[in-house]
């Protein structure tokens, strides 16, 4: 299931065509409106409410000591949970890209299977297999192994749903690619490691830190498949986004906004960070285009 | 090396190595997971499976999740081609950042994004205070849902049709003014059907989203079975009540549905794909 | 190094790629494989360089049996026919590439490698561009890097792939050029896959032509061109002009023209098909014999250029014939379009069945 949505990274085309001036207002007008009534302002909403209460009050909504065990916990989450993404990202774009072999439509697509799998459900799944009743239940309950309402629950719930994002990115520009520099390597005698990393790796750079960021973003912010497998217990199995929840939930609206206020800015340096990498890859793609026909 | 792979080239090392890892984490971490939720269901027999699916708490809660998020996928329709025409089309100063902004529902956490739409939204909101003399109510109304499901669907319309509208072959319009069409009738018979493919291929994906979006919506909707409950919640109660075979079978319904949607989203691709192949 | 390819072959799916080849390459050959698109030369430069496994037959280097061993081990130099250089490296790592991935035990002390790089460099002619990236060099000069950097491990075999193919017309003739003066001082067993037969005859000591899958001819540049063996060689190699007739009782019969069968052709008796150079036409305004010369109506002349190309119409069943004439001759004549004038072979090759489609 490669269903996909290509990002705008394409160099963009001479455009602006003269149409109507009015019309071309009244487009863009709209257009401006819709963005910043239906996504500037509940972004500036985070911030007004979590300063509300004045400076003093965020800093220790934010330091408070149940907040930043979420904090540890969310980043512990993505700090598991990217680089072994990232480890499987690298391993099958190698296999899909440098091989040709039966069944390489069919992996494509189930690297793609986590996208079509609602949070909920994701969660859903690992309670089936490690909760209590599920398949290992007993047998972890017997070794008094704890990974359903625990730590281990949430790493792999966020390791599910962030699972296809580093090989979706790797994959297609692997591809344009080619192998030909691999196989110039291989020929001049390099080994398999010497050939990924002195070749291969310098290459796919950009990609590999999209996709890193895209999945660490996720990573994050997951909220329905961590909470199904999370205990909701506070000061330990809580991320962040759960904190926000509970805090919300008890009205303490201050302290949830300015939990938020803290993930909101994580995803104000993602769409940043984002922006920098795609005009990186843009200049990548324009150099070498531009020398093609020498 | 007789594999079941069949004969594969051997010009670059690392194959078996490379391939072994990728399907054994593949196979741990998503296939046998994935697997439990139908072996789940098979247990329990198809009577049960059937009376556990369609409870009319359950139902309304399809009827409820499908149809917002179907009111929400023709909004951004609308919206997502807007803003794509825009971005596609025109400059103006600031564009950058608008086009970086639009990205922001799929960075942001849907909690948080929960949760500042709601505040917007309730009667003493931002906005809230301003509908609610009028008798408009948004906040844990099924309005409220649609609302939320809007927001995270909106990137997925606009970055469908965005490369189709850059990628757009200039001499098709000018071919049209040539012959006499006025902006709107090129608009409507030349520009619009090129771009219709892609732009249901947005919709679908942002359908398929909002069938299952959880964190966004849970604070906005009243939560209240029967009236506005989602199934993502539904599964979530089932589940605080022990009632495994219900949630999993739920979860079975929604994601034979997600499934069968993106098979059809990828037909629709391959579709998209041979015609603008044969274009020349 | 010698090379010997026995009983090669080569399936992709349902398409055979190469058919049962065998050739053999003497040390210090330089032997071109020329043929059209999806004939399978490269394919089988692929098999010879270890990129791909046969799915049959061996492959020997220096008599011994490689046809197991991997690209590495094989100690070929390969060169690709768009470059592959590696675009994060500059000219000089590029070329030092090969000697600084070899092991501990065998690797060159770091100044023997740059001192081997820069022999390299002047070899090919690009010491003033060594720190520069590919992207920045023209498509001569990043194909002389990737001979370079092919070279650098001084291999004992030197394959390549089209290698001036993706340049264009006036640089592939230098680099051609260049090439032969290369190989003459170095004397590397040379492999060189082509689909343009003017650099195929121009820079080889032997060209195998080679036709789906299979190999056609294998000689010199003069002796492919001049006896041609098969009439996809004759038909590949330079023009021809095809005449369609019957062979019978010794006397072939190919439209107007009557001409004695070869010895070997005295038993035939069928179809038959001749193929006569256009150098070998002669264009008189009156025919001594009449079952030796064809009539025929001027159409176009193309007097621009060392030879005269003059472009006629059959009398008998309007077909076209194409031919070349000295200036001189050409003047003599006094030819202008619609003409009618009379063609005489000289030199016509007989083949027996039809002719190839």
């Amino acid at each position: 299931m490669s269903a996909s949505v290509t990002f705008a990274r394409t160099i963009p085309a001479v455009r602006s065509k003269p149409a109507s001036g009015v019309v071309r207002l009244i487009l863009i007008g709209a257009a401006l409106l819709y963005i910043g009534f239906f996504l500037v302002l509940p972004l500036a909403a985070v911030f007004v409410q979590a300063f509300e209460k004045g400076a003093q009050a965020y800093l220790a909504a934010v330091s408070d000591k149940e907040t930043l065990s979420a904090i540890r916990l969310t980043l512990l989450a993505c700090a598991i949970a990217v680089p072994l993404n990232l480890l499987f990202g690298l391993a099958a774009s190698w296999a899909i890209t440098k091989f040709n072999f039966r069944g390489k439509n069919l992996l494509v697509t189930l690297v793609d299977l986590p996208l079509a799998v609602s949070p909920v459900v994701s969660g859903l799944i690992y309670v089936l297999v490690f909760g209590l009743h599920g398949w290992f239940g007993k047998w972890l309950d017997d070794h008094d192994v704890r990974i359903i309402f625990a730590v281990p629950g949430i790493v792999l719930a966020t390791m599910f749903v962030t699972f296809p994002f580093i090989a979706r990115e790797l994959i297609p520009f692997m591809q344009s690619q080619g192998k030909e520099e691999e196989e110039a390597a291989a020929v001049l005698g390099a080994s398999g490691w010497k050939i990924f990393f002195k070749i291969t790796l310098p290459n796919i750079k950009w990609s590999l830190l999209y996709g890193v960021i895209l999945a660490s973003s996720r990573a994050v912010g997951e909220f329905g498949a961590v909470s199904v497998v999370s205990g909701h217990i506070r000061g330990q199995t809580n991320t962040l986004p759960l904190h926000v929840e509970i805090l919300y939930n008890e009205y303490n609206f201050t302290a949830a906004f300015a939990a938020a206020s803290l993930l909101t800015l994580l995803a104000v340096i993602t769409l940043i960070a984002k922006k920098i990498v795609e005009w990186k890859t843009e200049k990548q793609i324009a150099a070498s285009e531009a020398q093609e026909y020498v | 090396m007789p594999s079941i792979f069949g004969k594969r080239s051997s010009s670059v090392p690392g194959f078996g190595l490379s391939l072994g890892f990728a399907l054994t984490y593949l196979s741990l971490i998503v296939l046998i997971p994935l697997s439990a939720v139908f072996f789940k269901s098979a247990s329990m027999g198809w009577a049960h499976f059937w009376d556990a699916a369609t409870t009319p708490r359950v139902l309304a809660s399809y009827r409820l999740t499908f149809g917002a998020s179907l009111a929400a996928a023709g909004i951004n329709a609308v919206a997502g081609l807007l803003v794509g025409w825009v971005l596609a089309r025109y400059d103006f100063p600031g564009k950058r950042v608008v086009d970086a902004v639009v990205d922001l529902p799929f960075a942001l956490p849907t909690a948080v994004a929960g949760i500042a739409l709601t505040s917007l939204y309730v009667g003493n909101g931002w906005i809230g205070h301003f509908l609610q003399p009028h008798g408009i109510e948004v906040a844990f109304k099924p309005a409220g849902i649609v609302l939320a499901l809007s927001f995270v669907g909106f990137p997925f319309v606009v970055r469908s049709v965005q490369p189709v509208l850059e990628d757009l072959d200039k001499g098709l319009e000018e071919a049209a003014a040539s012959l006499g069409a006025t902006p709107w009738q090129t608009f409507r018979r030349v520009i619009f059907p090129s771009v219709l493919p892609a732009l249901l291929t947005g919709v679908a994906l942002a359908f398929a989203r909002a069938l299952g979006e959880y964190g966004s919506v849970i604070f906005i909707a009243g939560n209240m079975p029967m009236r506005t409950e989602i199934t993502s919640l539904l599964i979530i109660s089932k589940l605080e009540q022990y009632d495994y075979a219900g949630a999993t079978a739920i979860a079975v319904v929604m994601l034979v549905m997600s499934f069968l949607l993106l098979l059809g989203i990828n037909l629709l691709q391959a579709r998209i794909r041979k015609y603008q192949e044969v274009e020349f | 190094m010698s090379i010997q390819v026995r009983n090669i072959s080569k399936r992709y799916g349902s398409f055979a790629a190469v058919k049962n080849v065998s050739l053999e390459v003497k040390e210090g050959e330089l032997v071109a494989l020329l043929g059209p698109s999806g004939s399978g030369k490269t394919t089988l430069l692929r098999i010879i360089a270890g990129l791909e496994q046969p799915d049959s037959g061996t492959i020997l280097l220096n008599d011994q049996d490689a046809t197991s061993h991997s690209a590495a081990k094989r100690r070929v130099g390969f060169v690709f026919q768009h470059y592959a250089l590696f675009r994060h490296m500059n000219v000089s790592e590029n070329i030092a590439f090969g000697l600084n991935v070899q092991s501990r035990g065998t690797r060159l002390a770091k100044s023997e490698i740059k001192d081997r790089v820069q022999q390299l460099l002047q070899l090919v002619q690009l010491e003033s561009l060594a720190n520069r990236y590919p992207t920045q060099l023209s498509g001569g000069q990043r194909q002389r890097v990737a001979l370079a950097r092919a070279l650098a491990v001084q291999p004992s075999v030197l394959l390549l792939d089209e290698p001036f193919g993706a340049l264009d017309a006036k640089v592939r003739k230098d680099l051609r050029r260049w090439l032969r003066r290369l190989h003459d001082e170095i004397h590397v067993t040379s492999v060189l896959v082509t689909h343009d037969q003017e650099e195929a005859l121009e820079v080889a000591d032997r060209v195998a032509i080679m036709n789906a899958g299979q190999v056609e001819q294998v000689g010199s540049p003069e002796e492919v061109y001049d006896h041609p063996t098969t009439p996809f060689v004759f038909d590949f190699l330079g023009n021809v002009n095809l005449f369609h007739g019957r062979v019978e009782s010794g006397r072939a019969n190919l439209g107007p023209l009557e001409v004695t069968a070869p010895d070997n052709a005295a038993q035939w008796n069928g179809p038959a098909f001749g193929y006569v150079r256009p150098h070998d036409l002669e264009i008189t305004r009156q025919s001594q014999d009449s079952q030796a010369t064809i009539e025929a109506r001027v159409t176009q002349i193309s007097a621009a250029g060392p030879r005269t190309k003059v472009e006629l119409k059959r009398s008998d069943n309007g077909s076209l014939i194409e031919a070349e004439i000295t200036k001189a001759r050409y003047q003599e004549l006094a030819l202008c379009a619609g003409d009618l004038v009379f063609v005489k072979p000289l030199s016509i090759r007989l083949f027996a069945g039809s002719p190839p489609a």
